[in-house]
């Protein structure tokens, strides 16, 4: 497991010896090294949803490890920003921290992942009590997030990688929510009656996980107001549609008159 | 008229002597070559060797900074029309046929006419110019581009009075251009066809080049062949790539970028090192081929030939 963590790192070094970081290669080292933190993180995160749907457990002792691995990679990116993207300018760095939300988040990501690095080792469970540790441990669920968030920040539209970080991260973090839900029902289901809950304990599952859904979804919306496409706005002007049948229209025309819109599709 | 000459021109050429050594290999190589109009599929670093494209150095516009690399250049492009990732438009730009290519020259013009690229490309005398490119993303090159200024085709064609603006229109085809296909992330992708416009004085700037070729050749696909517009002194989304369309109207157009983010792309686009990209900076710059980044000039270092007509324009309202 260490080869595999260890394995990224080792081909980077490879690429830089035999000059093939591309042309723009302080760019493509900051990225790759983000990729990798990303995806060492979600499989890291992936560790208990395995667990929750097939019930094996041998690779549950894999978590700290790949915590661990996902901290060094987040520490290796953060370090070629700082060095290499902008050559210690702290003054701009500091302001950039503050001004660009997506370096925001991910220097929260990485800040956040400092107190789990320290805490990761058997010593320090002991010294914090199974609970507590376990309470701060949950902040992973919180670095997931602010990652993708960071990544879906940061590109440009029409980049598509970000999107399935986001997809990645929302089928774990269900997963665990649905696991997290029936355990929470299953504890008030012994407490008192059955049939009626059951009904309730759908419910609420289904719109834990709908907010779920709504808070990733918002994620997918950049926060300085971005997209020309946003919920609660009015909507952009029809372009570029193929029409069928029909003169092209525009939304302009049609205000002040009823208008049925069907949504339809086959095959 | 008087060409104002840029204070740090150097009258001496400096090319990269591996570049030089490119150039008389890809010259004896496309002369040794049948004349395809369009290079072979080449997975290889090195771009294939396409037809030749002789065109006079012009000593008024040259950069004091080396050129960029040819193999940089053609490898480390934005065409999302190919792909989104840097190197999808050179693995992919066999894709693209720039023959037979028509440009349809319409809107307010005398007779508006639909051009064959080759009778285009005869309308003024081909020069070579070394000019700066910034992306907005924040790195830049130095390109040795060759075309004419895009005012001589304009003066030909003869737009009305009411013409205020010129508009461009990219390809759109789902044979050619794989990165325009539907997805599963489509609500995501740019409308297409790509479109980008000037203000008709913008275009008229001596700078504002009608563009068929770089490094001796004609263009490779991926930096937009068979012809494309390059307005230096604005961010490289301007510069519409593997144009069909030339288009002059009265109203500002809206472009494409501009649709797909209008806070944080304008028309305007000009380079400006006091006005942020609502997300990164733009006070600095990677150079490719540069190791420190390098702080970015006002209009992208040619401010003396363009600032004076945004005089009495607010930058950071018109961005």
């Amino acid at each position: 497991m260490w080869g595999a963590a260890l394995f990224p790192l080792a081909l980077l070094l490879c690429k830089f010896a035999t000059d093939d970081l591309g042309v723009n290669p302080i760019d493509y080292v900051t990225r790759t090294l983000g990729d990798w933190t990303l995806r060492i993180l979600l499989a890291s995160l992936s560790m208990t949803p395995l667990r929750l749907l097939f019930g094996i457990s041998w690779q549950m002792t894999l978590r700290r490890l790949l915590g661990l691995f996902a901290f060094f990679y987040a520490s290796l990116h953060f370090s070629v920003w700082i060095v290499l993207d902008h050559f210690f300018d702290w003054p701009q760095m500091i302001a950039d921290i503050f001004k660009r939300p997506y370096i925001t988040v991910g220097m929260a990501a990485l800040t956040l992942l400092v107190p789990l690095a320290a805490t990761s080792t058997t010593r320090m469970v002991k010294r914090l009590g199974g609970a507590n540790w376990r309470r701060l441990h949950k902040l992973v669920y919180a670095i997931g997030v602010l990652g993708v968030l960071h990544y879906l920040w940061l590109a440009k539209k029409g980049v598509n990688d970000p999107y399935w970080y986001a997809v990645a991260l929302g089928i774990l973090l269900s997963i665990r929510l649905g696991d997290w839900t029936r355990r929470f029902a299953k504890r008030r289901l012994q407490r008192a009656a059955a049939s009626k809950r059951e009904g309730y304990q759908r419910i609420q599952r289904v719109l834990l996980f709908v907010l779920l859904l709504i808070g990733l979804t918002a994620g997918i919306v950049p926060p300085a107001g971005g997209q020309a496409l946003r919920l609660g706005r009015p909507a952009p002007e029809i372009a570029g549609a193929p029409w069928i049948n029909s003169p092209p229209l525009t939304l302009s025309w049609l205000k002040g008159r009823v208008v049925l819109v069907e949504f339809w599709t086959h095959g | 008229m008087l060409i104002r000459r840029d204070p740090d021109i150097k009258s001496s050429e400096i090319t990269d002597f591996t570049l030089y050594l490119n150039r008389r290999s890809f010259m004896i190589g496309a002369a040794a070559l049948a004349l395809a109009p369009s290079g072979p599929a080449v997975a290889a670093p090195s771009p294939p060797a396409l037809q030749p494209l002789q065109a006079k150095r012009n000593e008024a516009f040259l950069v004091d900074d080396p050129p960029t690399k040819l193999e940089s250049v053609t490898t480390y492009n934005n065409f999302y029309e190919f792909g989104v990732n840097k190197d999808d438009p050179a693995r992919l730009a066999h894709t693209l046929k720039p023959r037979p290519w028509t440009v349809q020259v319409d809107g307010l013009v005398a007779r508006p006419k639909t051009y064959d690229v080759d009778e285009i490309m005869r309308f003024g005398p081909l020069e070579e110019r070394v000019y700066r490119l910034r992306c907005v993303e924040g790195w830049s090159m130095v390109i040795p581009w060759i075309g004419y200024p895009l005012a001589s085709l304009i003066k030909r064609v003869e737009p009305t009075s009411k013409a205020r603006f010129v508009e461009f229109t990219t390809l759109r085809d789902l044979e050619q251009f794989p990165g325009q296909r539907p997805g599963l992330f489509s609500f995501s992708s740019l409308d297409w066809p790509y479109v980008e416009g000037l203000r008709l004085d913008e275009a008229l700037q001596p700078l504002t080049l009608l563009t068929f070729g770089l490094y001796g050749q004609v263009l490779p696909n991926q930096n937009g062949a068979p012809v494309r517009v390059v307005v230096p002194w604005k961010y490289g989304f301007k510069s519409g790539k593997s144009i069909v369309r030339i288009r002059f109207v009265s109203d500002q157009p809206k472009t494409t970028w501009e649709k797909a983010a209008p806070n944080e792309y304008g028309f305007y686009t000009n380079v400006n090192p006091a006005v942020d990209h609502p997300r990164w900076s733009q006070a600095t710059e990677r150079r490719i081929g540069e190791f420190r980044r390098r702080k970015t000039l006002m209009f992208n270092g040619y401010a003396d030939q363009v600032a004076s007509m945004y005089a009495g324009m607010d930058l950071k309202k018109n961005y």
